[in-house]
């Protein structure tokens, strides 16, 4: 990385005009690679577009790192040439699985955290590592469901996994206070133990109660603004660990570009802030 | 895939229990798919295919409406859920799976609306390539041009519907069109192409699907011409090239040894 990264935004298909035209200092984006492992067309001429005036990073849903599988050799050589052509500031992917057997599962699946699983993934991590011929940061995801038989908490074994295969991590706040609300464990504690080296970067966004399943459920819906809860959160993380590149994710209910760009600069004022302290 | 060990084994079972509820009785699984939390997976799992199968049949979406195609596409999801790990291009024996959908019976066009919506994803994400100007091949030598051949462009996608006139049906449910004049019930063709960013169609007759089907066969103008000419001896053939050109199917010419 060249440069440091300050606060960025998720970038969805109808700010694409607004996203490029934008000159605010050290504003970057953020895009899923699969929507752009394509031949050729209008989706890569626009990221291209972006690409020419912003940073932009590559946060990856489908490389599906947590299967007991390596990973699909097809789908990394067509990232590798994303990666190449768009010569991304950061490149993350989850701590989750999406593919199994030929299937491909839209959803970030939870499994246990076993010391088999720990040397499966740091395998495949690095076999992406590898193929990409660049660090990748992974993600916490968010928590739903009560699995029996973790061998590993989730700090411990991101930790191991980023000093085994040297990538680096990615910790979404909003998915810790959404899996802390669900499984019943204090979200400060888990910000507070989160290791500093290997954070690569930072995820803000809106959650909200599961329809049909009550109050009892929080969702990683990203469809609102960021809650003044997982704020408070990401406070008091950058007030540790230093300013990390941020970015607010915004996937439904998409408000105005510049709606975002309000909690955009909110996040930019923290860092901002910091390093104003420091 | 070389899966071993109980993280496989977990992961068979969890994604059995994604699409069939018998696969609770997995002793793996049963105390997971019993927290209502279970739920989510299945539903997001669910959801993003069939959002998927939305976004990428329009024109049939906006046939049947968006509550008798999500039906479908729950129904289209179980049987072949994606394969691929970006949703893209979601849906490619779709309409294959429309047209033995019995609630569809009494669409018949539908199944092949589905195959435009599906050709214009394919024109969609095609590689890039150079275009063919027209007043090139204006320009270009008639007496060697028989025995050229004309490449397609990248993005170039055509059928043939003999029975039905799909492509009025079709382009005007892919677009909010207000064109609400009678139908002629008569066979058509499409061709679809992204000579310059967009998608862009156009109507076409047989002949000119014929002879898009023999330039991509690798024969030559003149060769293209005998078939255009095989579904319709009257066919104005200078006009019916142009046409094509002027559609941007064509990357180049290029002369035969």
């Amino acid at each position: 990385m060249s440069q440091m990264l300050t606060a960025g935004l998720g970038l969805k298909a109808p700010h694409f005009e607004a996203a490029r035209d934008c000159l605010a200092a050290g504003l970057w984006f953020e895009v899923h690679p699969e929507n752009y492992l394509v031949d050729g067309g209008p989706r890569l001429a626009w990221l291209s577009e972006i690409r020419a005036r912003h940073p932009v990073s590559l946060h990856g849903v489908a490389l599906s790192l947590a299967a007991d599988a390596r990973p699909d050799a097809g789908h990394l050589k067509k990232l590798r040439a994303l990666a190449d052509r768009i010569e991304p500031a950061l490149v993350s992917e989850h701590l989750a699985w999406s593919t199994w057997r030929g299937a491909y599962f839209p959803d970030l699946l939870p499994f246990p955290r076993t010391s088999q699983a720990l040397a499966r993934i740091c395998a495949n991590v690095s076999a992406a590592q590898d193929a990409l011929g660049r660090r990748i940061a992974i993600e916490n995801p968010s928590h739903y469901l009560r699995i029996d038989g973790h061998e590993w908490d989730e700090i411990a074994f991101l930790d191991e996994l980023a000093r085994r295969t040297g990538c680096g991590l990615l910790l979404d706040v909003n998915n810790v206070f959404v899996s802390a609300a669900n499984l019943g464990f204090d979200p400060r504690a888990y910000i507070d133990a989160f290791p500093s080296s290997p954070l690569m970067e930072v995820h803000l966004a809106g959650h909200s109660h599961d329809p049909a399943l009550g109050a009892e459920l929080l969702i990683d819906s990203h469809d609102a603004p960021v809650s003044e809860a997982v704020w408070a959160l990401y406070e008091g993380l950058v007030s540790r660990v230093g300013p990390r590149p941020t970015l607010i994710e915004r996937d439904d209910q998409l408000p105005e570009f510049g709606v975002l760009m309000t909690e955009r600069e909110r996040a930019q004022a923290t860092l901002s802030g910091f390093a104003r302290a420091a | 895939m070389n899966a071993t060990g109980s993280l496989a084994r977990f992961q068979d079972a969890f994604s059995d229990a994604l699409f069939r509820d018998s696969a609770e009785t997995d002793p793996v699984i049963v105390p997971l798919a019993i927290q209502p939390a279970f739920a989510i997976y299945r539903n997001t799992v669910m959801k993003g295919s069939i959002d998927a199968l939305q976004a990428n049949f329009p024109a049939v979406t906006r046939l049947v409406g968006e509550e008798w195609l999500r039906a479908a596409a729950r129904e289209f999801v179980v049987l072949q859920p994606p394969r691929e790990p970006s949703l893209l291009q979601y849906g490619k024996s779709f309409p294959t799976f429309l047209s033995a959908f019995s609630p569809a019976d009494e669409l018949p066009y539908l199944a092949d609306v589905g195959r435009l919506d599906r050709l214009w994803t394919e024109a969609h994400v095609s590689a890039d390539g150079p275009v063919l100007d027209p007043q090139t091949f204006r320009a270009s030598d008639p007496a060697a041009l028989a025995h050229s051949r004309l490449v397609l462009h990248p993005s170039a996608r055509w059928r043939w519907f003999p029975e039905m006139p799909i492509y009025t049906i079709w382009s005007r449910n892919r677009e909010d069109d207000a064109d609400g004049s009678d139908i002629k019930w008569r066979g058509e063709g499409a061709l679809l192409a992204r000579p310059h960013g967009a998608v862009v169609w156009r109507l076409i007759s047989e002949s000119a699907s014929r002879f898009l089907d023999a330039c991509a066969a690798g024969l030559t103008v003149m060769q293209a011409m005998e078939a255009a000419l095989e579904a319709d001896a009257e066919v104005d053939l200078v006009k019916l090239i142009s046409n094509l050109v002027e559609a941007g199917a064509f990357s180049r010419l290029i002369k035969t040894p």
